[in-house]
């Protein structure tokens, strides 16, 4: 039972095939991995390979062709579309690349957009917004709640976007290239910011495609062709983010 | 999510775009306002012409002549057929419960007075029960009576209209005009009345209709068609059995005409057929405006759709992302559906407004009569309503089953 608690993510052979049946892609050829809960991870791989795929996979955005997904232990590689809205909405955050935050709604907004869609959710508007505002200072924007995207440096959106992925309190934490669009200083302070949610006990997985960035987690998987070409530990054990990453900057409150 | 945050975003997101919005609107506050002005534009003539109707006098019973009918074997007598001027006066005679009855016999004639001439009036012959049957009165001086129709006396009562053309601020009573140059006097002046049923009765002067058969119509036609006439007015007493007094009238004039009741020589109208009768061509009348109108509420309604297929495709990233964050399909639906409701919503608010504001402009600025009836208001307000669900919908699904990740991957 214990134990069934600390895996949060178990996949045994998901492949995904696009295209049609006489040309068909094969993306992922059949990847089993288990991830724990703490775990901080790394899914590196050339372009092509399938990292996207598998993570939207993971993210619950996407169904594999075959093989089986338990999230938390609950196989949800059959669930419809209802189903896995209501599991991203409760159980998953995703950061994009591309920030992807709505440019009519400003920084607190964005935020609590996640709120509107959680099912049953008995916090009332001001309680919302008090959360979300919480939420935003815990990744240093209190003083840009009102600004809307456009007012906000790269950096600053994708910190918006962190918020946003938080403030459902998920068990697993998302990122496709989170620090694809930024500059070397707002990537390093993006990936500090998953770190100290790492020490706090959150379960984060990323793709990237840089060695340096993989170098904050503890644990990359190595995609190449769809398949898991290597699960290399970062010379530190997976057991639920007691140690700090390499590199950590000032504490943030959150 | 429950239904105010569902109006919160609909709401923001139609702010955003405050300019689409407005078009998308254009279309159904166009529809709903037509249908609001049109309906108040055949309302109002439904009231002119129920007034008019009524105006043409009180209780009336129309006969007329079917001069072309001829009964099978009827002979030379029954191709005249038709009503003749003694007919009226056994009415009068014979039948109870008879207020009045009258006959009209007109022609046109040049009417001068002094130096004043005026062309094409209509000089109307008939018997002293006119006013009442027709419901005018005499405001100077008095009405021809039986003697002076019984000897075609060379007498004139003046419309209110000639009379003031004539003689303007003098007093016409007493003084001479010349019809076709047969000389009247003239010894009264009707109170106006106005336009009825197309009738000016201002613009007319009323002689005996015997002076009409002897000075204004030719005498060989008189003489042959015997002082045919063309319709015989009767105004029934408001306490009698309308139906009993048609009876009577009809086996009276079957009699007189010698023909059968199966084959009658005239036609009989009541003024309630004749309401039915314009009442069915204003109800056919509305139903090809409410044709129009909700035509131009369909295509506005199309307005709206197209626009918010637009609008879907340009907020793909929008919607991928909401689902990305927990957005059910049936959320993103219901979201584009309230959107579209909201629009057709004010639409028809706005639409309403301006209908009404319509309606009574038009009313005042042109020569058409408009009633703003409330049923209009409550019907072009729902079918916006209507309207923007139906429409909405196609829109809600399309964007309901956009996949999330390629609405992320949008551009
Ligand atoms: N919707 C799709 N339809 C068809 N083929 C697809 C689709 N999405 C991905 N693929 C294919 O699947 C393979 C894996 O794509 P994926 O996006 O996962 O790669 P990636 O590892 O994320 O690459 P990158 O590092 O460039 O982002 C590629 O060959 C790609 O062309
Ligand atoms: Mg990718």
């Amino acid at each position: 039972m214990i134990k069934e608690a600390t895996k949060i993510i178990e996949t045994i052979q998901i492949s995904k095939v696009y295209g049609t049946e006489a040309y068909p892609i094969r993306a992922l050829n059949g990847i089993s991995l288990t991830i724990q809960k703490g775990e901080f991870i790394a899914i590196m791989g050339p372009s092509g390979s399938g990292k996207s795929t598998l993570l939207n996979i993971l993210a619950c955005l996407d169904r594999p062709t075959d093989g089986r997904y338990l999230l938390a232990g609950e196989d949800v590689s059959h669930y419809d579309r209802n189903q896995l809205a209501n599991i991203r909405s409760r159980q998953l955050g995703f950061i994009f690349q591309s920030y992807n935050l709505l440019p009519r709604l400003t920084a607190l907004e964005n935020v609590m957009l996640p709120m509107i869609y959680y099912r049953d959710n008995p916090l009332t508007l001001a309680e919302r917004e008090e959360k979300a505002a919480h939420a935003l200072e815990g990744v240093g924007l209190e003083n840009r709640m009102t600004h809307y995207p456009n007012q906000l440096s790269g950096g600053q959106q994708q910190r918006v976007a962190v918020a946003r992925a938080l403030i459902n309190d998920p068990i697993l934490i998302l990122a496709d290239e989170p620090t694809g669009n930024l500059d070397t200083k707002s990537s390093r302070e993006i990936l500090e910011l998953l770190g100290q949610l790492h020490e706090r006990g959150r379960t984060i997985v990323l793709v990237t495609h840089e060695a340096d960035i993989a170098h904050y987690t503890q644990r990359i998987l190595l995609i190449r062709d769809g398949l898991l070409a290597s699960d290399r530990r970062n010379g530190k054990r997976t057991n639920g983010g007691s140690e700090k990453p390499r590199k950590t900057g000032k504490a943030r409150t959150a | 999510m429950n239904f105010r945050e569902m109006v919160r975003i609909s709401w923001k997101s139609l702010l955003s775009n405050k300019m689409r919005s407005l078009l998308t609107m254009l279309g159904v506050i166009i529809g709903v306002a037509a249908v609001i002005v049109m309906i108040s534009i055949s309302a109002g003539t439904e009231a002119t012409i129920s007034e008019s109707i009524s105006g043409l006098g009180t209780n009336l019973v129309f006969i007329m002549g079917n001069i072309s009918r001829a009964g099978p074997g009827a002979g030379f007598q029954g191709m005249q057929g038709g009503l003749v001027y003694d007919d009226m006066t056994a009415i009068g005679d014979r039948i109870n419960g008879v207020a009045g009855v009258t006959v009209e016999q007109q022609t046109s004639v040049t009417v001068k007075a002094g130096n004043t001439t005026l062309e094409s009036i209509t000089i109307l012959g008939a018997t002293p029960d006119y006013p009442t049957v027709r419901d005018v009165s005499v405001s100077k001086g008095r009405f021809y009576n039986e003697q002076e129709l019984d000897r075609a006396s060379k007498v004139v009562v003046l419309g209110s209209g000639v009379a003031e053309e004539l003689f303007g601020e003098d007093d016409p009573i007493g003084q001479s005009i010349y019809a076709s140059n047969v000389k009247l006097t003239v010894i009264g002046v009707l109170a106006e009345k106005g336009l009825v049923s197309g009738t000016d009765f201002d613009q007319q002067i009323y002689t005996p209709i015997t002076v009409v058969f002897k000075k204004f119509t030719p005498s060989m036609f008189a003489r042959m068609t015997g002082d045919r006439v063309r319709q015989i007015i009767v105004s029934v007493d408001p306490d009698a059995d309308m139906d009993k007094v048609i009876e009577q009238i009809t086996l009276l004039l079957a009699n007189r005409h010698e023909v059968s009741l199966d084959a009658l020589d005239f036609t009989m109208l009541t003024q309630s057929d004749i309401i039915e009768t314009q009442e069915s061509t204003t109800s056919s009348f509305r139903v090809l405006l409410a044709w129009v109108a909700g035509v131009s509420l369909i295509v506005g309604g199309i307005g709206i759709m197209n626009i918010m297929l637009v609008s879907v495709t340009e907020r793909t990233r929008e919607i991928g992302l909401r689902q990305a964050v927990g957005a059910t399909p049936g959320d993103i639906q219901t979201q584009f559906l309230t959107e579209a409701m909201m629009l057709s919503l004010m639409g028809g608010l706005i639409g309403v407004i301006v209908g009404v504001l319509g309606g009574i402009l038009f009313g005042a600025l042109s020569d058409m009569r408009t009633v703003i009836e409330a049923y209009s208001i409550i019907l072009s307000f729902t079918s916006a309503a209507l309207i923007g669900i139906a429409f909405g919908y196609l829109p809600a699904r399309r964007a309901a089953q956009l996949d999330p990740i390629e609405s992320l991957r949008h551009e």
